[in-house]
């Protein structure tokens, strides 16, 4: 069996199901009456028209880093974690607690701190249905999807019930000490005379990000745990023959992947928000999986990703601000990405074979044919 | 607690297990079929928002219900295409269908009607009214089976009825007729059934098919059968999951369906009256509690606390044909 060249299968299926789902949210803009070309046009200008713009769009793209991450490391073991939103929720509640709790000096060590709160939240909440997955055969898919119904029932009640300041309205904690405020781009890229990324949203936890992407190739290309990993996602009857224990090798990678989705916290509850507010994920969990598929699990591929979700993301906002496609549109865009690059894959691959098979054979049967 | 209040709740009961049967029967014959479907929430949610927009564009409840059924179809093919003709993961295609519905249905929803995302309130023609069985005034005065009658019994839409209805019917079509042995067997064994020269392609897509009738009423009860009166932004709030995990609970066989469904219905009607507990156990329980219930409830069960379930074991694999 042959195979196509590796760059069609990384990059030209993605872009063929890309522009696949784009058809098809163009007809949708067309079908509620407004212009599909006006809305491309207003959505590159309002995000990445300006530092501003800027400014959410890497936003938003940090965000999906760390959910596409999360998605996409359990895709390697073959885990389909659909709880990036609740594992997200659970991470804002170890940051609030980490920055509410505890008198951090300086921003530096708070970060960090916030980190490990984040990570080990957002892992605790994926351990459970991992668990049930390695011990009793529960689907995960099923399990993952129960605990982000779960993790809003139970933040709900914290938020109404313990966290909130006496004598606040809203659901929410207090806001966090002025010195646990993370260093947004522009305390960091502005200079004397120009200010950048004015009033934008986007940290220092960009880099996290951008390290996360890094840490995530190391361990899953570079490390024993990795190959185990990968191993048993392509076949677990020849890991399990070679030793890997199919117990460890769950529980890690959803453990991972938990932690990866609650470290989206530090961006949008310590970073943007600095306050624990209900809802602070706005479906960042669920974007995680496109991202993921878009990017073929990998961590430079989530990246590109997690960047053009993040220009949908805020592109979208722009238009439910100016015109009447409504934000939700964002939502039927993802649906169209996922069903494209995910689940109508061979769609796209089966009649690109065809192609390349028929335009390589034709050389190659050539010589043969001088013999 | 009085029977007057036990049979309001159990009533209830019945009216919130409606949407999770038929929903869950869906499953049943697609997973039956061998396919799949986490995409049950979707479909249910397209067609409580057709059937509503409709019945309230047209005034008639029975067009809504067939635009809901058209809705639902129209994914239930694409979730065939992605996962019979495509041969592409089931999973993915079942969430693509979730987000798609609950992207679309709001989007269609604020252009048609720009109430942000939900229908007008529905008119009594609109919508299917409770019917009241024969007799049910009368024989109220029946000590205890009167009550029952006319409280528990007697009141529901037509859908409730249909929905119960089916029930038997699926029990029937699934093991006494040679379609449901060929259904089963292709979800257990496909390899077998195409040997015998019957078409896995077309078992499996009419089983999906079916999935999407029965979503389709679903969501048309959701949406248009009375108290509801109109499409309310994600309203089916993870309902299509719950009847997965039902479905999961009674084993993939339709009177334990029915038992499943009317247990999760019960803890929703309880999550409407939390004055009823407070006043049976005497302790206050949050709300929250209440409403993360069915999901507890579902992971517990998921968990084999009640007996080991076995999926049909061709679930999830897509067949190729060998050449």
């Amino acid at each position: 069996m042959e195979k196509m060249p590796k760059w069609a299968d990384i990059f030209l299926i993605p872009v063929v199901s890309l522009v696949l789902a784009a058809i098809f949210s163009a007809i949708v803009i067309l079908a509620i009456g407004e212009d599909p070309w006006a809305a491309v046009k207003l959505m590159v200008k309002g995000a990445l028209g300006s530092t501003y713009a800027w400014g959410y769009t890497l936003y938003y793209a940090t965000n999906f880093v760390f959910t596409g991450l999360a998605v996409a490391v359990a895709f390697h073991a073959r885990m389909f974690n659909i709880g990036g939103e609740g594992q997200a929720m659970l991470g804002g509640l170890g940051v609030a607690l980490v920055c509410l709790y505890i008198p951090w000096p300086h921003w530096s060590l708070a970060l960090i701190g916030a980190s490990v709160g984040a990570a080990l939240f957002g892992a605790a909440w994926a351990a459970i249905p991992a668990f049930l997955q390695a011990k009793r055969g529960s689907h995960i898919v099923i399990t993952t999807i129960m605990f982000n119904f779960i993790a809003n029932a139970l933040l709900v009640y914290l938020l109404v019930n313990v966290l909130k300041p006496v004598g606040m309205m809203e659901p929410a904690t207090a806001k966090f000490p002025k010195l646990v405020q993370l260093p947004s781009f522009r305390d960091m890229f502005s200079t004397a005379d120009t200010i950048m990324f004015r009033g934008a949203p986007a940290n220092i936890t960009f880099f996290v990000a951008v390290a996360a992407c890094v840490v995530v190739w190391l361990l899953i290309w570079r490390t024993r745990l990795g190959y185990e990993l990968r191993a048993f996602g392509h076949s677990e009857s020849a890991a399990k023959y070679a030793g890997i224990k199919p117990t460890k090798i769950i529980m890690v990678s959803m453990l991972i992947s938990g932690a990866l989705a609650g470290m989206m916290a530090i961006n949008n509850v310590m970073g943007e928000a600095e306050r624990l507010v209900l809802n602070a994920v706005e479906g960042a969990g669920f974007i995680g999986i496109a991202v993921a598929l878009m990017g073929r699990s990998h961590p430079f591929g989530v990246f590109l990703a997690a960047l053009l979700f993040g220009f949908l993301y805020q592109g979208g906002a722009e238009l439910a601000l100016w015109t009447s496609i409504p934000r939700e549109m964002i939502v039927v865009i993802q649906a169209l990405v996922i069903l494209f690059t995910g689940a109508l894959d061979n769609m796209v691959r089966m009649p690109l074979e065809r192609i390349f098979f028929s335009l390589w054979r034709k050389p190659a049967a050539k010589p043969a044919a001088a013999e | 607690m009085d029977l007057l209040t036990l049979l309001q709740v159990l009533d209830s009961s019945v009216r919130m297990a409606t949407p999770l049967l038929l929903a869950c029967l869906a499953g049943l014959f697609s997973e039956r079929a061998g396919i799949f479907d986490i995409g049950l929430e979707g479909k249910m949610l397209v067609a409580a928002f057709l059937a509503a927009a409709m019945a309230s564009v047209t005034g008639s409840a029975w067009i809504g219900l067939l635009a809901g059924i058209g809705a639902s179809l129209t994914l239930a093919i694409v979730h065939g295409l992605a996962s019979i003709t495509f041969r592409g993961n089931q999973l993915i295609s079942g969430v693509a269908i979730n987000f798609f519905a609950a992207g679309i249905t709001v989007v269609i929803a604020q252009s048609w009607f720009g109430q942000g995302g939900r229908t007008p309130q529905l008119g009594d023609g609109a919508r299917f009214q409770s019917i009241t069985l024969p007799f049910a005034e009368s024989l109220s005065v029946v000590p205890l089976l009167g009550p029952i009658y006319k409280e528990l019994i007697s009141g529901h839409s037509i859908l409730v009825y249909i929905a119960m209805l089916i029930v038997p019917l699926t029990w029937w079509g699934l093991y006494r007729t040679r379609f449901g042995l060929r259904l089963r067997a292709v979800g257990e064994n496909p390899a077998a059934v195409d040997t015998a020269g019957i078409s896995v392609v077309r078992l499996r897509y009419s089983a999906v098919l079916i999935c999407g009738v029965l979503c389709g009423i679903a969501g048309a009860q959701l949406a248009t059968a009375e108290p509801a009166a109109g499409f309310i932004k994600d309203m089916t709030a993870g309902r299509g999951y719950i009847a997965l995990a039902a479905l999961i609970f009674a084993k993939w066989r339709p009177w334990y369906a029915l038992m499943a469904c009317l247990l999760f219905g019960f803890l929703q009607a309880l999550e409407l009256r939390p004055d009823l507990i407070t006043n049976v156990i005497g302790i206050k329980v949050q709300g929250q509690l209440l409403s993360a219930l069915p999901y507890i409830m579902t992971v517990v069960i998921l968990a084999g606390f009640v007996g080991k379930a076995i999926p049909p074991r061709a679930g999830g694999e897509p067949y190729v044909k060998e050449r």
